[in-house]
């Protein structure tokens, strides 16, 4: 609900800048991350007019302001919203775009373009940002007539949250921003070219429901796809009803909750060393809202081909895309879940959710133990992830960068509601956490937002902590410092001869740069102070940036080898 | 430009698996502004080439084969000035090529060949689905 005053309509005809500004407000984009330029200044002025009713966030990078847009999405289902001008502006946002398309994330980006008769010319900070963005968006388009401007932003918001959602880029240039003309503002439901949600066949309801009911040994894996559609409810019953164990990729955790007696953990390349051996055991896998992503299957000529598979999908294209199914439900899982209901039989799995527990111990032996209850000395980043969910009992946003912190922070962190994960998954943009967990924390302002960042990570969007400093947002910052680009590090040490090619960083003291923005900051590098250090930084009602000094040289496991079977999961 | 005001037909050839060309077709529909995307094979089109050929005025009169050729083929003469003629021939892509083969010793100035057009056997519900669509 935006707390914002409501608008008048215009009296007569108002410029492009001012229509860009109105429909904005009117699809309820209050609050919007960007940053000005020459190409976009008409926007701006009206920004500076229209303050009452929308909040513009003066991100320090473009790429922060698509990041920013990016974690107020996650968080809040709506769409983010971002504004950048022409030429480097633009090209700064197209990280994040390229970003929120592999993750699906609805965003509205909007850049100033030079004015059209100097199209094509070479002009001061010109550059064809549609034909850059066009194979990282969902939608681009380019407007040059002022006319064009509440009709193309209605169809923008309504692409961007429709269907399986996605970002779009509006280019307008100068010439259309400063023209007049009437406004009227139409919200877009219909495109004659373009069926976001495919339609649901009963027929294969009910084969998908006989194939459950049947099968011995079946199993879940969902993703991001029950988050987008807000189905977490009808996922919810779908799971309790049929009794089926249930594992998550990265985007999809959080749908629901970690301690869930039929969560049996992440699948994947980090994930779980249950979910990954019996996706080659079970008879029947029931993907929901996945898309079998490399880092999920591994080899696709080895992965569950014992198994028949279901999957409950939106996206025509992502349909035997990398796996070949036995049923296809298509259509928003928010309908199709609970249009499966009335076919599924009531069940449990006891013997078959014992083989997960088993393998569950094992790896708690080998793997989880050492890593959250570690009885060395040296910090692991497993145990400041605990010592984090002590203390928010899994009620916080945990926005991840990119690299074994982020994989240690996805599998142990636990999670009591949904949307709670917000991390980098399908691009893995290190840079992202940052100005993401800035846009989370608006986006869902009531929530502790902590984000855990590598040192490596943090440096790539470090100048972001100028915009947490000036919105004052309570972002409470993580660094896992291990003096090391420590995933990359990782993979040198196991499959290139511990040849540490550029991955050791000599790393700037931390809280120096955060006193420099006026942030509260604390480093701690022994396990006594570090309980405590998280303790006062989760009591804190303001942005502050907690460094832990870690092992230099601990390593994520268990591990599937880039390219390797499900199967060939690895514990050390 | 289709049958159909403000639709326009695009038609791309791939030499692929019909699994392959399965994933382009979605991949295609997927953009917003794709109404829809077939596949079809060879035998299930009518498809042509267009190609152009450029040739010497001289070499028509003085080499008095090249009109037999030109008559061979069925292909007809577009233009005729002093300096050039030139050539178009519509057909499929080995006879075009034969053409430019039969051309090439009288000395081809300029060549140029289109992609290709087609239009399916069986009928292709594009207003049925347009109505789908509008519904
Ligand atoms: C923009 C970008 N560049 C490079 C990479 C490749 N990469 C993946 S993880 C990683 C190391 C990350 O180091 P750090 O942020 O310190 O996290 P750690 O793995 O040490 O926890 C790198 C370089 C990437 N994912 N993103
Ligand atoms: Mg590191």
């Amino acid at each position: 609900m935006s707390t914002k005053p409501t608008l008048s309509n215009p009296k007569g005809s108002i410029t492009g800048a001012e229509a860009i500004v109105r429909s904005l407000a009117s699809e309820g984009a209050d609050l919007i991350y960007g940053y000005p330029g020459g190409a976009i200044m008409p926007v701006y002025d009206e920004l500076y007019k229209f303050q009452d009713h929308i909040n513009h966030i003066l991100v320090r990078h473009e790429q922060g302001a698509a990041h920013a847009a990016q974690g107020f999405a996650r968080v809040s289902g709506k769409v983010g919203v971002c504004v950048a001008t022409s030429g480097p502006g633009a090209t700064n946002l197209v990280t994040g775009i390229a970003d929120a398309m592999i993750d699906s994330t609805p965003l509205v980006c909007i850049t100033g373009q030079v004015p059209s008769h100097l199209l094509g010319s070479d002009a001061f900070q010109e550059t064809d940002i549609i034909g850059i963005s066009t194979p990282v968006t969902k939608w681009s388009y380019q407007i040059t007539r002022v006319e064009e401007i509440p009709v193309i932003i209605a169809k923008a918001f309504y692409i961007a949250r429709s269907g399986r959602p996605g970002p779009v880029l509006i280019d307008i240039t100068k010439d259309a921003q400063f023209a007049s003309a009437d406004f009227s503002y139409q919200p877009c439901t219909r495109i004659r070219s373009y069926k976001p949600v495919p339609p649901t066949a009963e027929t294969d309801l009910v084969q998908a429901a006989e194939l459950i009911n049947q099968a011995k040994n079946p199993m879940i894996v969902w993703g991001q796809g029950v988050i987008l559609g807000e189905a977490e409810e009808e996922f919810r019953a779908f799971v309790e009803k049929s009794g089926v164990p249930a594992a998550w990729t990265i985007l999809g955790v959080s749908a629901i909750e970690t301690a869930h007696p039929l969560n049996v953990g992440m699948v994947g390349m980090h994930g779980n060393y249950g979910p990954n051996l019996l996706t080659n055991e079970c008879d029947v896998l029931i993907a929901i809202g996945m898309r079998f992503d490399d880092r999920v299957t591994g080899d696709l000529s080895t992965y569950a081909k014992q198994a028949k598979i279901i999957h409950f999908e939106i996206d025509p294209a992502e349909v035997n895309k990398n796996v070949e199914v036995d049923v296809a439900v298509m259509g928003d899982v928010k309908h199709t879940l609970a249009a499966i209901m009335p076919h599924i039989e009531t069940k449990t799995y006891p013997e078959w959710l014992g083989q997960f527990k088993e393998l569950d111990a094992i790896e708690f032996d080998k793997v989880i133990d050492a890593e959250i209850n570690p009885t060395k000395s040296g910090l692991t980043m497993g145990e400041v992830i605990k010592t984090i969910n002590a203390n928010s009992k899994g009620d916080a946003v945990i926005v991840t960068d990119v690299g074994q912190h982020q994989m240690i922070a996805c599998r142990y962190a636990e999670f009591a509601q949904s949307k709670s994960n917000i991390t980098s998954g399908g691009l893995g943009t290190m840079g992202f956490a940052l100005p993401a967990a800035l846009g989370a924390k608006m986006g869902a302002p009531e929530r502790e937002v902590v984000a855990v960042i590598g040192d490596g990570g943090f440096q790539m969007n470090i100048q972001e902590l100028g915009t947490i400093f000036q919105t004052q947002a309570a972002v409470k910052i993580v660094i896992l410092n291990n003096d090391f680009l420590g995933m990359v590090r990782q993979w040198q040490q196991l499959f290139f001869d511990k040849r540490y090619a550029s991955t050791e960083m000599v790393n700037p003291d931390f809280i120096r740069i955060a006193e420099g923005y006026f942030i509260d900051a604390k480093r701690v590098t022994e396990r006594e102070e570090m309980t405590a250090a998280v303790a006062e930084m989760m009591k804190s009602d303001k942005p502050y940036l907690l460094e832990v000094c870690v092992e230099k040289e601990n390593n994520v496991f268990p591990m599937i080898p880039s390219g390797a079977s499900v199967s060939d999961i690895r514990l050390e | 430009m289709s049958e159909i005001e403000d639709i326009f037909r695009f038609v791309i050839v791939a030499k692929l698996t019909e699994e392959q060309v399965i994933k382009i077709v979605k991949q295609i529909e997927k953009q917003i502004e794709v109404i829809k995307a077939f596949y079809h094979t060879d035998e299930e089109t009518i498809f042509q080439e267009s190609a152009l050929y450029k040739v010497k005025s001289n070499s028509l009169f003085e080499q008095r084969q090249i009109q037999n050729v030109i008559k061979k083929s069925h292909a007809n003469i577009v233009t005729v000035n002093p300096e050039f003629f030139v050539i178009e021939k519509t057909g499929f892509r080995k006879e075009t090529e034969q053409l430019y083969n039969d051309l090439a010793p009288y000395g081809l100035l300029q060549f140029v060949r289109s992609g290709r057009i087609s239009v399916t056997k069986s009928p292709m519900q594009i207003t049925h689905i347009l109505k789908e669509f509008s519904k």
